[in-house]
Order: C-alpha cells, then sequence, then structure tokens
C-alpha cells in the first residue's frame, strides 16, 4: 500500500476528483493549506503599498491505494492537475505500514 | 391629454369648497390655514429634521467603514468608539457647545469667543413666546448642528484607530466635541470674525468640519504613532488589510447617503420656490461630486497599481464628497465632477505620501477629511464670485493653526498624564480581547 499525498491549484480539485473515481480510487481526503514551492509567492499592492503574499494556497489531497493503482493514480493525478504553468504542485508517495476500517476491523488492501 | 381628463375634476372641485363655506358660514367656523410666515417655518423646521437624521446616519457609516478597514480583532474596540463618540458629542454639545456655536449677541470675547451656556429649546407648543418664524425651531437647529459636531469627531476615530487606547481617546472627544469645534465654527457659522472680516465661505463644511477632524487627527496620529509593525526598518510598508470590505463600501454608500442631508441642509431655508431648487441643486452636484471622486480613483488605481484597489475608490467618493462640501449650490454638475475628481485625485497620491511620511492614518481619514477639504475650500471662488482666494487661505491656515495646536496640547497631555497607546503585548492580540474581552468575529479569529 502507499500513501499518496499531493498539493494542487484549488481550481484543479473537482477535475482531480472525477479522473481519480473514474480509475476506481475510493477515498480521497481534502484540505485547504498554503505553501511556498519553486513559485514562492507573489506581490499585491493595497493602499499604494506593494506587499510579499509569501504563502500561495492551495490543495491538499491524501490517498491511500493498493500497490497495483500507485502509478496510474500518480499519472492520472498529474495529467489532470497540470497546467503547464508555475506553481502547478507537487505529488509524493510514501510507504503505508498499515490501514484498518473502523466500521468492519479488515485491514490491508480490503481497507482502501 | 391628462390635463383635458383632469377638467371635469377640477370643476368639481372648484365647486366643493363653495358647498363647504356655505356650511361654514352657518357654523362660522375659524380658518386655521397656517399664514405664509408658518409655512416657511414648518418648511424649514422640518427640512432641518429629515437632513438632520440624514446627517445622523452618517455615524453608522462611518462605523461601518472603519469597522470594514481595520483588522477583525480591532473591530468590537472600533465599534465600541463610534457609539460611544456620538453620544459624547451629543452631551457636550447640549453642555456648552451650541452656544459656544451660536452664541447670538451673548460672546464672551466678541466674534472669538461665544457663551458657555446649555443649549434651551423653546417651550412646549411654543407656549407664550414670540417666536421668530423667519428661520427655523431652535430644537430643530440643534438637533441639526448637533449632527455636524459629531461628524467631526467620527473623522478622528478612523486615523488612530488599532492602538489607542479606549478612555484617552474619549477624553479627546469631549474637549474636541465640547471646545474645538464649537469654537472654531463660531468663527464662520456663529458669524464671527472669520465670517465678518474675512468673508470666508464654506458652505458645509469642508474646512469647518471635515478639515477640523483632520486637524485633530493628524496630530493626534503624530503623537500616537504608527502600529507596529506598520513601517520596516528599510522604509517598507507592511500594510494590514481590512477585515470586511463589505461593510466598508456599506459605510461608504451610508455616507454618501447622509451627504445629502449634509450639504442639502446646509442651504438653512426651505420657505421659498428657490431656496427648494437650490436645496436639488445641491443634491445633484454632491451627488456628482462622490460620483466624480471615485470613478477618478479607480482609473488612477488601475493605472498606477495595474488593479484597481476597491478602498482607494471608497475613499476617493468621500474625498469626491468632502470637496464638493465647501460650495454643492453655484457649480454646474459638469464643475461639481471636476472639483469631486481632483478630491480623488488627491486621496490616490496622499494615502501612500502619507505612508511615506510614517504617518498612520488607518481608514485614510487625513487625505480624505484634510487634503480634499482644503482643496474643496479653495476650489469655492472658482465658482462663486462672492468668495476670495485670500479670505478661503487665510481662513484655511487660521483655523488649521487652532485645531492642530490645541489638539496636539491635549494630546500630549493625555499622553502624559494616562499614556495614548495600548501595551505591545495589547496590541498585536488586538484592542478586542485586551481592552474588552469581546470579540466581534469570534468564531473566526481562534
Amino acid at each position: 500500500m502507499k500513501y499518496i499525498i499531493a498539493a494542487i491549484k484549488p481550481f484543479k480539485l473537482e477535475e482531480v476528483r472525477e479522473a481519480l473515481t473514474t480509475i476506481g480510487v475510493r477515498g480521497l481526503m481534502v484540505t485547504e493549506i498554503k505553501g511556498f514551492g519553486t513559485q514562492s509567492g507573489h506581490t499585491e499592492i493595497y493602499r499604494g503599498a506593494e506587499y510579499a503574499v509569501n504563502f500561495v494556497p492551495k490543495v491538499k489531497l491524501e490517498i491511500a491505494v493498493p500497490d497495483a493503482l500507485v502509478d496510474q493514480v500518480v499519472e492520472t493525478l498529474g495529467a489532470t492537475a497540470r497546467t503547464g504553468k508555475i506553481g502547478d504542485g507537487k505529488i509524493f508517495v510514501l510507504d503505508l505500514e498499515q490501514a484498518t476500517r473502523v466500521r468492519t476491523g479488515e485491514a490491508g488492501d480490503d481497507a482502501l | 391629454m391628462q390635463l383635458k381628463k383632469l377638467l371635469p375634476l377640477a370643476t368639481i372641485a372648484a365647486l366643493v369648497p363653495l358647498a363647504v363655506f356655505a356650511q361654514e358660514a352657518a357654523e362660522v367656523v375659524a380658518d386655521s390655514t397656517p399664514t405664509n410666515e408658518d409655512i416657511g417655518y414648518i418648511f424649514n423646521t422640518f427640512m432641518f429634521l429629515v437632513t438632520g437624521f440624514l446627517v445622523f446616519w452618517m455615524a453608522a457609516g462611518f462605523s461601518m467603514l472603519e469597522a470594514g478597514l481595520v483588522r477583525s480583532k480591532n473591530v468590537t474596540m472600533q465599534l465600541t468608539k463610534n457609539v460611544a463618540l456620538f453620544s459624547l458629542a451629543a452631551i457636550m454639545y447640549y453642555l456648552v457647545g451650541y452656544n459656544l456655536m451660536y452664541p447670538g449677541d451673548a460672546w464672551t470675547i466678541t466674534n472669538i469667543l461665544g457663551a458657555f451656556t446649555p443649549a434651551v429649546l423653546e417651550p412646549v407648543g411654543l407656549a407664550d413666546t414670540a417666536t421668530d418664524l423667519t428661520y427655523a425651531s431652535v430644537g430643530s437647529d440643534f438637533f441639526f448642528q448637533l449632527m455636524f459636531c459629531a461628524t467631526t469627531a467620527s473623522i478622528v476615530s478612523g486615523t488612530l484607530a488599532e492602538r489607542i487606547k479606549l478612555w484617552p481617546f474619549l477624553i479627546f472627544t469631549v474637549v474636541l466635541t465640547g471646545l474645538i469645534y464649537p469654537i472654531q465654527a463660531s468663527w464662520k457659522w456663529g458669524g464671527g470674525f472669520l465670517d465678518a472680516d474675512f468673508g470666508f465661505l464654506d458652505f458645509a463644511g469642508s474646512t469647518v468640519v471635515h478639515s477640523v477632524g483632520g486637524w485633530a487627527a493628524l496630530a493626534g496620529a503624530l503623537i500616537l504613532g504608527p502600529r507596529l509593525g506598520k513601517y520596516g526598518k528599510d522604509g517598507r510598508v507592511n500594510p494590514f488589510p481590512g477585515s470586511n470590505l463589505t461593510l466598508a463600501t456599506l459605510g461608504m454608500f451610508i455616507l454618501w447617503l447622509g451627504w445629502f442631508g449634509f450639504n442639502g441642509g446646509s442651504q438653512l431655508y426651505m420657505d421659498t420656490a428657490g431656496n427648494i431648487a437650490d436645496i436639488s441643486r445641491i443634491f445633484a452636484n454632491t451627488n456628482a461630486g462622490a460620483a466624480g471622486g471615485a470613478i477618478i480613483a479607480l482609473i488612477l488605481t488601475q493605472l498606477l497599481y495595474k488593479k484597481p484597489d476597491l478602498t482607494m475608490v471608497l475613499n476617493g467618493a468621500l474625498a469626491g464628497l468632502v470637496s464638493i462640501t465647501a460650495e454643492p449650490l453655484t457649480p454646474s454638475l459638469g464643475s461639481a465632477t471636476l472639483i469631486g475628481m481632483v478630491g480623488g485625485v488627491i486621496v490616490v497620491f496622499a494615502v501612500p505620501f502619507l505612508d511615506k511620511l510614517k504617518i498612520d492614518d488607518v481608514v485614510g481619514a487625513i487625505p480624505v477629511h484634510l487634503f480634499a477639504g482644503i482643496w474643496g475650500t479653495l476650489a469655492v471662488p472658482l465658482t462663486n464670485g462672492d468668495a476670495t482666494f485670500y479670505g478661503q487661505i487665510a481662513s484655511i491656515v487660521i483655523v488649521g493653526l487652532f485645531v492642530f495646536i490645541v489638539s496636539g496640547i491635549v494630546w500630549l497631555i493625555l499622553k502624559a498624564v494616562m499614556g495614548l497607546r495600548v501595551s505591545e503585548e495589547d496590541e498585536i492580540m488586538g484592542l478586542d480581547k485586551a481592552e474588552l474581552g469581546m470579540e466581534a468575529y469570534p468564531e473566526f479569529t481562534n
């Protein structure tokens, strides 16, 4: 099992959710976050004074998937969230040691 | 077409009184139609009451504008100050302000210092008095003029927001509304020396009200200092975006509405066709000034900063209103729009200029009320031949020096006696929690 964490542009969320459910992803956790990467913020002007927006709003996705699905999820997620412009986000893949479905007590792939 | 249809009706209407008179002749009923003099008095008074409550509503406008432009951790405090300052103004104007400003023949020092007596209304039902029916009731005049006094105090609270302690601010308000405002206002509107010797013209108070608030705010801002972190070491200006631009916009529109009363009521008379036509001109010109100020601020911020800045557009509309306040009657609609536009330009450049000088004006009250007020006062001779640049400039300087110096002294005394600023820790935590223990948006600011 793998645990996928991705930070993407907020306006891509709905498109990504649709694409992932189509390929068989059955669960997704979403958090509104702020952060910086290569894009590293930008400047705005308020009442004539320039100020730096150091943290840019993003959406964080967390997805637990069976090993067999990992490559397809990463590929679909990347393709769907991509605009080609700076600030599209990142995808991280971690090993996942255990998963349990709370209702039934099922473990491993069955819990996903 | 309409007229033809109405003719039969008119005939009947003309006959009805005849029938009534026939009855009256039998019963000998006295004619209760008011005299022409009574009618003038009634309309003048009614006009003061209506325009007076419009100006009252500006207190709501200032409250919303300021609540929207401060950070959420200081909103409750800003609202508290606005309610308190209005109420204090009402009490002080009754106790000394009204007769200091309008002493009649009872000057303490002729044409300079009015009378130190409380305001007194007419007896109930005008019983046993020989009322002067050429003007309006004292009650309506007091009510109307009180609102102007409170407006002056509202201007100060916005500039000094987010760092000044509640009580020294309120004590200053007492001095401003009880003494500073009425004394200088008596020089012009009470028939004092600026009116008598300088031919100063200030229709509804670009100088007498708005600049006065602005000067008092400027003195306060200099002595109080900027908010923590507002200005960085390398000359950087750190913006503190306002908490709620919806409220700020509502506040601006409420002020815009109230201004029709502010300027319109300052015609003082609504007893003739000429006077009510003038009031109509004033309403239309006041509106034009605000529109001009808003649009020029919109265009300028687009050109200068690549994106329009709503807060500047709000300030621009208000600067347009302040600019047209010194002479809303004589300009044409075009001139009124242009006068307002210059006010809008002043704001767009004055806001960053004050930041360069490290004068922290939270809501932009100094550019709007002081700078645009000076401009509006200077613009009077452009459309009104009775005004002179000499009289206008001399009055701007005299009122400015008086208010700035006296306000400065009061601020310095308050600073020495009780301190003006909250502690650094309290300022960072927010005045709402620190001084009031109550937040405006408790769910969102945790």
